[in-house]
């Protein structure tokens, strides 16, 4: 094998499985995602005989080198020698299957439940069950836990002796002393039952389920809720009622919130698994407890699922049911104490006009929209902001925009300012929705204020909203509107602004185009490239490269070029830096300055983006050397 | 004789062991584990020593290592003392062992694991690491594990940082095994034990004015069955039992324990000694133990108004409270512990004096945990303090007591007899002379450091 290709061959490997303990976790990590490689200078043979057993002791260490072998071992079929020898792999993963780290048990799990599809039949049952089975009945709760991942994958290709007895383990497993393991087995309960016989899900799912639903430990009934979700796909209707529907209607009824927060955040799930006579006759109920539960996280988790519940309901009763019973809860929850609650509202509130039409909107929804534009906490106005849209289909949104420019203004002037931010990214949004003429009017003020914000992602993002306003309004409406405010803030008297006015024409010039940029910008950010302050010119240099496409070669040669090399002459380094990067991306290079600029690229080549302060000093003394020789 | 009928007068400490630790660091927590096979300790040094119980019954020190590391906090010019204020064991995981442990502010769980193989060959370095001639490395060797000494490594597997403004004075790992609380001056938060960097405020009692602070809590502690229910008591002397089921956040309680002071009995002190310095649920889940600065009483879960028993552990200090304010020594926070069966209750005291209260018979004892009189084999002698004239040679007088020896630090034996006494640096460890399992005439002392071997006078009986 690999020694008859001598030493030169050998010696990469030698260090790899040298580093496989190494006291540099990192190298370890290393070698352990190159195991494939040392598997295969071994050779199948000798993995089998000597890697695995090697890693099937390793468990002693860090938990990312775990992690990374166990998710090697789930790929490793091919190197111990194909599906006739899968099973040599199982010895390492039972035991990475047992560790105390959560992740890394998982992961072993994964790969167990991935090299279980490799198994013949035959090998499963000789080597896979009686593995399943070991760490179903280990001492340790570790290994039990991992057990209840495993059933599912093996139960449908065994034997009905076998089957027999997985699934007495797996009964055993649910009625564990520690919770961890009650815990594991319920969060596999759902899919253990979808590989189970109908005659077996009612007569062994069912009373574990019942079981767990009911269990003294709040995180275990929790996990159940989602198992009933599972179960209740699979059983035919007429089961439902008497062999789910009392676990579920108790869940939603249960002392512990977390438990009824879970029947909240499944209750879509829920709501298609049962089917649209048991929603009617059980579901309606129980959501409208949830949405007054005494307990704010349930309140919110269900005022989440108010859009979709409702849009799921049989369309012949829909709207009587929303109107009767769900609305009088929404309106509630529109005044609740808790912002959460409220903000989780306002983010759906807004779907259901389209569900209700136009009438019902304007006559129910509107006012509660109103009252939200008005709320005291901002996000709550924000998610009503942010999902205008949907009403805007049905009843349009001039119903609304007397309400809504306060709300705006408001947001936009909040003290906070990733409210601020927030409102921003939702202006061309409410730009498209209200139109030229109202944004001219009531907004663009607002959009032109953000520029001068003093804080700089606020800036950041009121240069990039203009780009969209403008792809939005056209270059015409730019040049009207915002170009001249833009380019009057080049003579302000605080750099950090002049610095904004470059930052904008590098966001509009692409969107403006070619005319409106040579003729009302370039001017601009030639005359700045006289800045006395550094920063100023340095973008200018910047703001230069990144017009430069736009604008055409005449323009480039006659007004840029000139500017360019007299930055790259700049007593900063940085300035310089910027000049010379520019020159070269534009391919201005004038012989001289040609070997310059290569040099200059090829010695930046080594971090490729924002060069480090060091980078730049280190370049500047060379060009200032190279400087020297050429004159 | 028959153990069930034992009574607390018959249950006769020995000295069994004493386990001195390093002068300089001061024990600041003792708490067994689960099974009782292991003891762990924390000091004012930040380390966690650990103890094992040898087949023979004797505990040895199974792993010493540094958990906390004094620090600054930069931003508020504080220092955050490397002391340990509490230990939890978590229960077992796999072989190894996981307990938390806290100073002020940042709480670590730390696994201890043995080691007993090593792996063996490399093919480049020979084994004892320098390089080989490389022209001799013809074939690849994979390591081989070879069986070596035990080592015993103690390794922290997460960091629970960032979560208090105040000092944390509990931690309690809830019997869902996944989650477990700490608590701080005005705050306790739940945290799930595999994430470091979020965790949930579940009671805050910060006021928003915090001239309008009233009470601090004091101690924390989860029921031991049910996930749900938590009790935390404060400085006013209340005892307070959550819910977690009713709400996400517990600042309303579910109920209240507390009893109401005669007013004519009121006084300047009477808060500050009504504060609550322990609470521990009974093994049973039915009962709490709450220790104040000059008592130590059980309430029934299902009786708020009033506790059911109430025990004086040191009722002649009630006229010495102004001097003892004045040494601050009015402040001391002593800890108290059911044993294994919840009827006996044991509590610390000063001179270096601990008391137990036989819940049943109503009896109680003084015994002293001291170098002078924990001698190996020997019995501990009651003590007793008098308030007037001495009846007996061995009384003590109230004015003769060290209020320096304080015992605040205690543990029983999860199921046994065997209880761990921290006085200042050293560690005592007593077992009952009546072993439990049956060894009543094993013999009970392991050799001695030899200074404890000569010591002379044997208590008088």
């Amino acid at each position: 094998m690999a020694g008859a290709e001598g030493d030169d061959s050998l010696y990469p490997i030698a260090v790899l499985i040298d580093e496989l303990r190494n006291e540099d976790v990192q190298l370890r990590l290393n070698s352990i995602k190159k195991l494939s490689t040392i598997a295969l200078a071994l050779g199948v043979e000798r993995t089998r005989t000597e890697l695995l057993p090697f890693l099937t002791d390793t468990i002693y260490d860090e938990d990312e080198v775990l992690l990374a072998l166990a998710e090697q071992l789930g790929s490793f079929t091919v190197l111990v020698g194909g599906p006739e020898f899968v099973h040599n792999l199982l010895p390492p993963l039972e035991s990475l299957a047992t560790v105390e780290e959560t992740v890394v048990r998982d992961k072993a799990v994964e790969s167990l439940r991935k090299i279980s599809q490799e198994h013949s039949p035959v090998d499963l049952e000789v080597h896979f069950v009686p593995l399943v089975k070991r760490l179903a009945s280990g001492d340790w709760f570790t290994s039990r836990t991992s057990a209840c991942g495993l059933f599912s994958v093996c139960y449908p290709r065994v034997s009905s002796t076998v089957k027999a007895e997985i699934r007495q383990h797996f009964r055993t497993l649910c009625s564990d002393d520690t919770p961890m393991v009650r815990r594991a087995a319920a969060s596999k309960l759902g899919e253990f039952a979808k590989v189970l016989e109908l005659d077996y899900v009612k007569s062994d799912i069912i009373p574990l389920f019942t079981a767990l639903a009911s269990d003294e430990q709040d995180s275990v009934r929790l996990l159940a809720v989602e198992a009933g979700v599972s179960i209740a796909t699979l059983l035919p209707q007429e089961d439902l009622e008497a062999l789910v529907m009392p676990t579920l209607r108790q869940a939603a009824e249960d002392k512990s919130w977390r438990v009824r927060y879970m029947v909240a955040d499944k209750f879509s799930e829920l709501q298609k698994a049962v089917g649209p006579e048991i929603t009617k006759t059980d579901l309606v109920p129980a959501f409208q407890n949830l949405l007054k539960d005494c307990e704010a996280e349930v309140r919110a988790a269900a005022a989440n699922k108010v859009k979709v519940f409702c849009e799921n309901l049989p369309e012949d009763s829909r709207e009587t049911i929303i109107m009767t019973h769900i609305l009088p809860c929404v309106k509630e929850l529109v005044s609740d104490t808790n912002q959460h609650v409220k903000s989780a509202l306002a983010s759906v509130i807004m779907g259901l006009s389209t569900i209700l039409g136009k009438d019902n909107t304007v006559e129910h929804l509107l006012p509660l929209f109103l009252v939200q534009l008005k709320d005291e906490c901002p996000e709550v106005r924000l998610n009503i902001i942010s999902n205008l849209d949907c009403v805007n289909e049905v009843i349009g949104i001039r119903q609304l925009s007397q309400s809504l420019l306060p709300a705006i203004v408001e947001l936009a002037e909040d003290a906070k300012w990733r409210v601020r931010l927030a409102i921003i990214e939702y202006m061309p949004l409410l730009a498209g929705q209200l139109g030229v003429e109202f944004f001219d009017e009531k907004l663009n003020s607002l959009c032109m204020a953000w520029l001068i914000d003093h804080v700089f992602a606020i800036r950041e993002a009121a240069t990039c909203n203009l780009m969209k306003l403008v792809e939005k309004f056209g270059a015409e409406w730019a040049q009207n509107t915002i170009v001249p405010k833009v380019l009057g803030m080049a003579n302000d008297s605080n750099y950090l602004h002049r610095m904004t006015t470059l930052f904008c024409i590098n966001a509009l010039s692409g969107v403006c185009g070619q005319e409106i940029t040579t003729k009302h910008m370039l001017p601009v950010v030639l005359k700045m490239s006289t800045d006395q302050v550094a920063n100023v010119r340095f973008n200018v240099a910047r703001c230069l490269q990144k017009i430069g496409p736009v604008l055409d070669s005449s323009a480039l040669q006659a007004e840029v070029k000139p500017v360019l090399e007299k930055l790259a002459t700049d007593q900063d380094m940085d300035v310089k830096y910027f000049a010379l990067e520019a020159i070269s991306v534009l391919s201005l290079c004038s012989s001289k300055l040609c070997m310059l600029v290569q040099f200059t690229h090829s010695s930046s080549q080594t971090s490729p983006h924002e060069p480090s302060q060091c980078d730049r000093i280190g370049i500047g003394t060379c060009l200032l050397q190279h400087a020297i020789c050429f004159s | 004789e028959n153990t069930d009928s034992r009574s607390l007068c018959r249950i006769h400490f020995h000295s069994f062991s004493i386990l001195v630790c390093d002068p300089a660091d001061v024990i600041s927590t003792v708490e067994f584990n689960q099974s009782g096979e292991f003891l762990a300790t924390g000091d004012r040094g930040g380390r966690v020593v650990i103890f094992q119980r040898e087949p023979q019954g004797e505990y040895n020190v199974y792993s010493t290592f540094q958990s906390h590391e004094p620090e600054f906090d930069y931003l508020k010019s504080l220092e955050i003392e490397e002391k340990i204020n509490k230990i939890r064991w978590l229960p077992l995981h796999n072989p190894a062992h996981f307990l938390l442990a806290t100073n002020d502010k940042t709480i670590k769980l730390w696994k201890v694991s043995e080691r007993d193989k090593r792996a063996e060959g490399y093919n480049l370095r020979d084994e004892e690491g320098r390089l080989k001639d490389l022209s001799t490395v013809t074939t690849l060797q994979v390591p081989v594990l070879r069986p070596m000494d035990l080592l015993v490594e103690a390794s922290p597997r997460r960091v629970f940082a960032n979560g208090h403004a105040y000092h944390i004075n509990s931690i309690s790992v809830n019997s869902d095994c996944e989650t477990y609380l700490s608590a701080d001056d005005l705050r306790i938060n739940l945290w799930h034990l595999n994430i470091t960097d979020r965790s949930f405020n579940i009671v805050d009692l910060k006021p928003e004015n915090m001239e309008d602070l009233s009470e601090v809590i004091t101690v924390a502690e989860f029921h031991p069955h049910h996930c749900h229910l938590l009790a935390f008591s404060s400085s006013t002397g209340t005892t307070r039992l959550c819910d977690m089921r009713a709400r996400a956040l517990c600042d309303q309680h579910a109920k209240l324990f507390e009893e109401a002071v005669d007013p004519s009995r009121r006084s300047f002190f009477s808060e500050i000694v009504s504060s609550v310095s322990d609470v521990k649920f009974s093994h049973s889940g039915r009962y709490l133990l709450t220790r104040d600065y000059l008592t130590v009483k059980v309430w029934d879960l299902n009786m708020e108004n009033k506790p059911v028993e109430t025990y004086q552990v040191h009722d002649y200090l009630r006229t010495k409270l102004c001097s003892l304010y004045e040494s601050d020594c009015i402040f001391d926070k002593f800890e108290c512990a059911w044993n294994g069966t919840d009827s006996v209750i044991m509590t610390g005291a000063y001179n270096n004096y601990f008391r137990m209260f036989d819940r049943a018979s109503l009896r109680d004892v003084t015994l002293e945990a001291s170098r002078e009189v924990c001698k190996r084999r020997a019995v501990l002698q009651p003590r007793r303090v008098c308030v007037g004239k001495k009846r007996k040679e061995t009384d003590v007088s109230v004015d003769s007591l060290d209020f320096r020896k304080k015992i605040l630090h205690t543990a029983w034996h999860p199921k046994e007899n065997i209880i761990a006494i921290a006085a200042s640096n050293n560690l005592y460890i007593f077992q009952d002379r009546l072993t439990p399992n049956g060894h009543h005439n094993t013999p009970e002392i392991q050799s001695a450091p030899p200074k404890w071997q000569t010591q002379p006078n044997p208590p008088t009986y």
